[in-house]
């Protein structure tokens, strides 16, 4: 790859966008009748809303291809209910195929890496997509040489993390079925910035009304690496004091060395080891493999820089990033609603910017984040997000946005709703 | 594509003037509709809803309005629209709504 002249030269040309639209437009002239190419890596909410985005606005214009390598979605917003027992995996779970309708070809495969000078996307299988934009929605994976005891598979299929929804959801919920009354399930969580604030926090609700049905003498244990719960507090505190008080316990500032996962044990940076029945850790994340892997994770060598305009990426041109790999502007959370958005203001920019058309220079974005106490009540925070010129960042709109006065069922009706809608606009 | 230089003039000044001179850009001529696209998440794609949460296409751009002042200014009760509401100026409701009002229900 060629990146860093690259990189080199888009910085001694001051004028890079003016640069590198002529470029696309001159190929694109060059070429003749041949669309604009844009290719998708990632079909969750990031990606599979880029996609279906470009393709519905572009009219045709823009040839969309979807790059996934599992065979079904499977949704992360409301994986921890399957954990606590009142939704299947297949409830949460949305067949691919439903873009080829607005024109998206979608290939089954695993992106590896991409030639950013000849602008071509690899993958695993040794096929080759010629983009003129592409986009890539890695999620996250796990900084994995932190934990030593969690480097192979064995240990983390004994020490789950199930922090992407599908067969380590399933794995999880049957280890807590197959847990003695009167065990303790433990949930790590890593200092923040992590996928989803307020996931652990739901997970332990969810465990907790769980083990009140089936096994009423077992424990959750929050261990949070973090000084506080970083998301919905008072709401979550109110639960674990309230309906579940003597089911749940929370404990700050508990970072961890190592995991010994033949044991099932946590080593403790201070204080003694701590042993779990069901121990589930969520190893310390970064920006997904494909975007650490071709020197995209320009913050603090884990997350991804952008212009908030375009989500083009700070590092190579003509890459977007979208949803949990991105370096976060302020109080914007990694959640999937801000990635299905991410996806739309992105789709806006690269429709513009392959069609000759004005991008948008007031971009605004908006999060709901639903979290389901039980099966039934539910909690939320939301915000909304404007582009602030001089910071070249996004910012929260001062007075909007907030929490949930108190847990209440009528946002469970609506929380699945949100799925429901959410996962449409997506994959449908 | 008959003419390509003006389209590549056409892009190239357009996209100098995003990046370096927002307060002379053009606005997107598409500002409604990425407007609205904040909504779909729960209220469907171009505001058609396919669960509880109501559709928003085909309706009253005026009731529109009408519905998100009030949930701004606390007269219509709501479990998050009193919060989402208050992050959009009435240029920006009314946007949204005219955007809506034009959508097939």
């Amino acid at each position: 790859m060629n990146t860093i002249n690259r990189r080199d030269f888009a910085k001694s040309v001051g004028a890079l966008s003016l640069v590198s639209a002529a470029g696309i437009t001159g190929c694109a002239s060059i070429g003749g009748a041949a669309k604009p190419k844009v290719v998708v890596v990632g079909g969750g909410y990031g990606g599979a809303t880029a996609a279906k985005y470009i393709a519905m606005w572009s009219e045709g214009k823009i040839d969309v291809t979807l790059v996934e390598r599992d065979a079904q979605f499977v949704s992360c917003p409301l994986s921890n209910l399957v954990l606590g027992g009142s939704k299947s995996i297949g409830d949460i779970s949305v067949a691919y195929g439903g873009l080829a309708k607005y024109g998206v070809k979608q290939i089954k495969g695993e992106a590896t890496g991409f030639d950013a000078t000849k602008k071509t996307l690899s993958l695993a299988d040794g096929t080759t997509l010629a983009y003129d934009r592409l986009i890539l929605s890695p999620g996250i994976d796990f900084m994995l040489e932190s934990l030593p005891g969690l480097a192979s598979a064995a240990a983390r299929n004994k020490v789950l993390a199930a922090w992407k929804a599908g067969p380590e959801t399933v794995a999880l919920r049957n280890q807590l079925v197959a847990m003695k009354d009167g065990g303790v399930y433990a949930i790590h969580i890593p200092k923040a910035p992590y996928r989803c604030p307020p996931g652990p926090y739901e997970r332990a609700c969810q465990v907790a009304w769980y083990f009140q049905q089936a096994k009423p003498k077992s424990k959750v244990i929050i261990l949070d690496a973090n000084e506080d719960v970083t998301s919905k507090k008072g709401l979550f505190t109110k639960a674990w004091n309230g309906q579940f008080k003597g089911l749940v316990e929370y404990r700050n500032n508990q970072e961890i060395q190592d995991v010994d996962a033949n044991t099932n044990t946590l080593k403790m940076t201070f204080g003694e080891d701590f042993k779990a029945d069901v121990l589930n850790v969520l190893p310390p994340m970064r920006a997904g493999n494909i975007a650490t892997q071709n020197g995209l994770n320009n913050a603090n060598n884990r997350w991804c820089q952008i212009d908030w305009l375009t989500y083009e990426s700070t590092a190579v041109p003509n890459v977007h990033i979208l949803g949990d790999a991105l370096q976060i502007a302020p109080a914007m959370p990694k959640s999937g609603h801000m990635a299905n958005q991410h996806g739309k203001v992105c789709a806006a920019a690269v429709v513009a910017l392959l069609t000759g058309d004005v991008v948008n220079a007031t971009p605004m974005v908006a999060n709901t984040c639903y979290s389901f106490i039980d099966d039934k009540n539910v909690v939320h925070v939301s915000s909304v997000h404007r582009y602030d010129v001089a910071q070249k960042t996004m910012v929260t709109v001062a007075g909007a946005g907030g929490l949930s006065a108190e847990q209440n069922a009528l946002e469970g009706v609506y929380a699945n709703s949100w799925a429901k809608n959410i996962w449409a606009d997506m994959l449908t | 594509m008959p003419i390509r230089t003006s389209r590549f003039v056409a892009i190239a000044v357009a996209s100098a003037l995003a990046n370096f001179a927002f307060s002379q850009a053009p606005a997107s001529p598409h500002l409604a509709r990425n407007l609205a696209a904040q909504c779909a998440n729960c209220h469907g794609t171009n505001g058609k809803s396919v669960a509880e949460v109501p559709s928003l296409a085909g309706q009253p751009a005026s009731l529109l309005v009408q519905k998100m002042k009030d949930y701004r200014d606390g007269k219509l009760p709501a479990s998050i629209m009193h919060q989402l509401a208050k992050g959009y100026s009435d240029e920006q409701m009314a946007l949204m709504a005219d955007y809506f009002s034009r959508q097939p229900k």
